[in-house]
């Protein structure tokens, strides 16, 4: 048995045929080559899998490929413009040395947008109240909010 | 030194890798696949100790899908996993090495030990395959707490190792420390749990292993700190394989911390495999089994007394430790409580006698290894603690103690075998005070006693021996590896250049550090400079990364190739410019006949070596390519003071840390940006230790209770605060760099730190001590018995 499912991926229309216990995170990785978005857990608490779904942060290891019918999924690899200008929250990571391994990174800045998105305003406090649903165990998080926060900046312009 | 060199040295460039790790483009392990790939599931044992009396697996091997299931009993002639630093006991016995098979033979010894393989064509082929593995085991009564696996009558794991026990080891003058005690005017004593922590790179381990028929040849990715020396191990040791068949790539990899640095059971079982089945195996661990499997740290049980005169000067330290190494050694597990701990107990401080003894025993747990720090945090935990509970004790100020025994004449010999170059501890005490606005506390302790809240302050003054290692020292201490590190320096055609370094990175940004290294000394862009790493194929060799020693070996041999390239530059350049090779000097990235304006860009000399034309051909060879291997003359000696201010709801137990202050000594530094997020993760990963984290095994049934996020509390982004960091240098004097390395102060000086501080502030209602990590339950319940003490 399998499901077909049409969805939107980066902008980009897809048509897919997958094992009805697929999870979102193995349709982007396994079947679209996606692999910006990560898997770090089994128990939905990392964070290294978020994407947009219809614009809100969603973990990827946590929802089925087949509930995407008709949603408008948004990963890491779909955030910059299409001349590789980086999204004003990704130039806002390297800028204040927001990521160290890489490996929650792409996780964290589809959050962050999510964030920004929610509360273009946020206090630091809030930032990381917002954060916790990501984890990072290499940069303890101060550039990770102070990238957020640069970012924030950058997006309200 | 030009001025590029100061242009580009001691910067913060913001890192070349960023680019492919924000835009998805890294590639890690588990994002490469194979063409007609397999993919591969380990069953593992559910039980801490039992004898298997037999593995049925015919109904395995007949299910949908699969390609192979193996066992303990197919791997014939593979060796088990080797240890690689033999440590001698007191009474010059070696230590108990039993075998560490790649697939349990006869009997498991702890939860997630691998009792086989099963290689399907999809992973839920796999999966469902395992469970029809019929394991017919006999539960045998199992131990995880170390003092507990030393009573006798403990259950046995290994017939090797009697009474459990792996070794007892000692450091240090002990009849020297008895005498100091004597005479001591005041005695400190504390007792210290230093608890079981499971590393947790975001990044699970993973591995793809494939082997190709025509070549007779084996191909590895896998997420590795090392991949020279898991090569050396996998093959040499393990598998009997000749080395130059075997091609070990480490491509992105996702923070290590120490649990990547291993050779493990499941890409050991893999590569072997993947010549049985000549199909390409993928394997990825899933967290749960990466709690269960990755090898954990600490893990340490201690009694420490420390001696002091009626000044406060420390007479004496005497430090018995108990240290789990689980069911077998992995593959460092024996010099971490030992050579990478009892030899830094002298911290900052001049104590004249130092003895150490340390016994290592097997409990049916995961391995212990090396995490973040490895042995210097334990160490820096007993002697910080120690000091402020002698502080508290004599009511002498906790700086104060400190400073009437700095170390502050260098070179200095310690009694515990180290030999410090340089430092200058009072300049980072007096900075972190500064920082931590310390005149400032006792208004601020008011403040919060208004609210009914409790405020401490406590400091880590520590020390830690990095850039490991010298080969012959190290050698002499039982190291059965050598220590160095390789650097190889391409320079093309057109002067752009490629450098290939041993060293690994996995978080560390060495593509923009090493660059800067290298551009600085080259005079030429960092964007000129691109630099290869974690790849047995295309890196001459490599030691790895671990122990923060990748900019002052790995830099070191870098540094070391590129005077080489310079060297020959100059000869090249002196042909062309008809000069004497002597007259010839390097500066800006230009070689120029001195004293005159004659001069030939490097970019120039790189081109004449590749197209030599007008060359020297009957004295040098052409080609700009050069080579150098580095092994340091001693340790370096990172060291800082930290300062942690927590604020306690009494009511609650609860623990804010509301300021926390860094000032290190990390020698000269290339990118500070990159140096100050090196400390906030290892602060982090430190106060981790002291406030959340700790691996809980139950003590009847062995079972792992702390498997999951759910149940092991990591740091999250809103139980920290942000961090003061600062750096006062001393340049390392015995590598060309100056440097010292970063990667694990955070780690080693923040546990100390925080506990110092919640002491601090619980002093006022009683409390003297209790064990890590500081819970709000903990924290409480020690109020609570103080009160009714
Ligand atoms: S992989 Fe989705 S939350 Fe961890
Ligand atoms: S950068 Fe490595 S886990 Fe966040």
């Amino acid at each position: 048995m399998a499901v077909t499912l049409s969805l939107s991926v980066n902008g980009k229309p897809v048509h897919a045929t997958v094992d009805p216990r697929t999870l979102l995170v193995e349709l982007l990785r396994n079947h679209l080559g996606l692999t910006g978005t990560h898997v770090g857990c089994d128990t939905a608490q990392c964070g290294a899998c978020t994407v947009l779904v219809d614009d809100r942060a969603v973990k990827a290891c946590n929802v089925l490929a087949a509930q995407m019918e008709g949603a408008k999924v948004v990963t890491i690899e779909g955030i910059a413009a299409a001349d590789g200008t980086l999204h004003p929250m990704q130039a806002a990571f390297k800028e204040c040395h927001g990521l160290q391994c890489g490996f929650c990174t792409t996780g964290m800045v589809m959050s962050a947008i999510d964030l920004v998105n929610r509360h273009p305003k946020a206090s630091e406090a809030k930032i990381r109240e917002e954060l916790e649903g990501n984890l990072c165990r290499c940069t303890g998080y101060h550039n990770i909010v102070k990238a957020v926060q640069h970012g924030a900046a950058a997006m309200g312009k | 030194m030009g001025a590029n060199e100061e242009g580009v040295i001691g910067k913060a460039v913001r890192r070349k890798e960023d680019a492919r790790f924000l835009t998805g483009t890294g590639q890690y392990t588990d994002d490469v696949n194979q063409p007609n790939q397999t993919q591969a599931f380990f069953l593992r044992s559910p039980h801490a100790h039992a004898k298997i009396r037999g593995i049925d697996t015919a109904k395995a091997k007949a299910s949908p899908g699969v390609v192979a299931v193996y066992t303990g009993a197919d791997l014939e002639g593979v060796n088990g996993l080797p240890c690689g630093w033999l440590i001698h006991s007191t009474d010059g016995t070696p230590m108990k090495e039993p075998p560490h098979p790649v697939l349990a033979k006869g009997k498991v010894r702890y939860v997630g030990d691998h009792v086989a393989l099963v290689i399907a064509e999809t992973l839920a082929q796999a999966k469902d395959a395992a469970e029809l593995i019929e394991v017919d085991y006999e539960v045998l009564p199992s131990v995880v707490n170390p003092i507990d696996a030393l009573k006798p009558g403990a259950p046995q794991i290994h017939d090797e190792a009697p009474g459990n026990k792996c070794y007892t080891w000692a450091l240090g003058d002990k009849a020297a420390v008895d005498a100091a005690f004597s005479k001591a005017a005041h005695v400190t004593r504390l007792d210290l749990v230093n608890n079981r922590l499971i590393p947790n790179a975001i990044e699970p381990r993973a591995a793809v292993a494939s082997y190709s028929r025509a070549d007779d040849a084996y191909t590895l990715y896998t997420t590795s700190q090392n991949p020279h020396v898991e090569r050396l191990l996998m093959t040499a040791f393990v598998l009997g394989l000749p080395e130059h068949k075997v091609r070990v790539i480490a491509p992105d990899v996702g923070g290590g911390f120490g649990s990547k640095i291993y050779l493990y059971a499941e890409e050991t079982a893999m590569v072997w495999a993947a010549k049985r089945v000549n199909r390409p195996i993928k394997w990825a661990c899933e967290r749960s089994e990466s709690f269960l499997s990755d090898a954990h740290g600490r893990d340490h049980v201690t009694r420490a007394e420390l001696a002091l005169d009626k000044d406060g000067k420390f007479l004496a330290l005497r430090v018995h430790t108990v240290a789990a190494m689980g069911a077998y050694l992995s593959t460092f597990a024996s010099c971490i409580p030992t050579i990478l701990y009892a030899t830094l107990l002298a911290g900052q401080y001049t104590t004249p006698a130092i003895y150490a003894e340390v016994t290592a025993a097997f409990t049916n747990t995961a391995p212990v290894d090396a995490y973040r720090g490895a042995g210097r945090p334990e160490a820096t935990y007993v002697v910080e603690r120690i000091v402020h509970q002698a502080a508290a004790e004599t009511g002498i100020a906790q700086d104060e103690l400190r400073r009437r025994n700095f170390i502050r004449t260098f070179p200095y010999q310690t009694p515990v075998a180290l030999l410090y170059d340089t430092g200058g501890y009072d300049a980072c005490l007096d900075e972190a005070n500064r920082m931590a606005d310390v005149k400032g506390f006792a208004a601020r302790k008011a403040e919060s006693a208004k609210h009914g809240k409790l405020r401490g302050l406590g400091y880590a003054s520590y020390i830690e021996a990095c850039g490991l290692a010298p080969s012959n020292i190290a050698g002499a201490l039982g190291a059965r590896a050598g220590l160095f590190e390789a650097g190889e320096v391409r320079v093309h055609p057109t002067g752009s250049v490629t450098v290939f370094t041993g060293s690994h990175s996995h978080g560390q940004g060495h593509e923009t550090t090493f660059a800067q290294v290298v551009a600085g000394r080259l005079g030429i862009p960092v964007e000129n400079v691109d630099v290869v790493h974690g790849d047995t194929g295309r890196v001459v060799f490599g030691m790895g990364t671990y122990g923060s020693r990748s900019l002052a070996v790995g830099g070191t041999a870098i540094v070391k190739a590129v005077d080489k390239v310079i060297d020959k530059g100059k000869k090249i350049a002196a042909h062309l410019l008809e000069a004497a090779e002597t007259d010839i000097e390097f500066r800006d990235g230009k070689f120029t006949v001195a004293g005159t304006d004659r001069s030939k860009a490097f970019g120039e000399v790189a081109l004449a070596a590749y197209v030599p034309h007008n060359y020297p051909l009957d004295r040098l060879e052409p080609g700009l390519n050069e080579t150098a291997f580095y092994d340091p003359t001693n340790f370096t000696f990172p060291a800082g003071t930290h300062v942690c201010e927590v604020e306690i709801d009494p009511d609650t137990g609860v623990v804010k840390v509301v300021q926390f202050c860094a000032c290190d000594d990390f020698g000269n530094i290339i990118n500070p940006m990159i140096v100050e997020g090196q400390v906030h993760g290892g602060v982090a990963q430190g106060l981790g230790q002291a406030m959340l984290e700790n691996c809980v095994y139950d003590p009847k049934s062995g079972q792992l209770l702390t498997g999951t996020y759910m149940d092991y509390a990591m740091p999250r982004a809103d139980d920290l605060p942000s961090f003061k960091v600062g750096t006062k240098v001393t340049p390392c004097t015995h590598n060309p760099l100056g440097a010292k390395g970063c990667g694990e102060a955070g780690a080693i000086g923040a546990p100390a730190a925080f506990m110092n501080a919640v002491m601090d502030a619980l002093a006022a209602v009683g409390v003297k001590h209790f064990d890590m990590p500081a819970t709000p339950h903990r924290v409480w319940a020690a109020i609570q018995s103080a009160k009714h003490a």
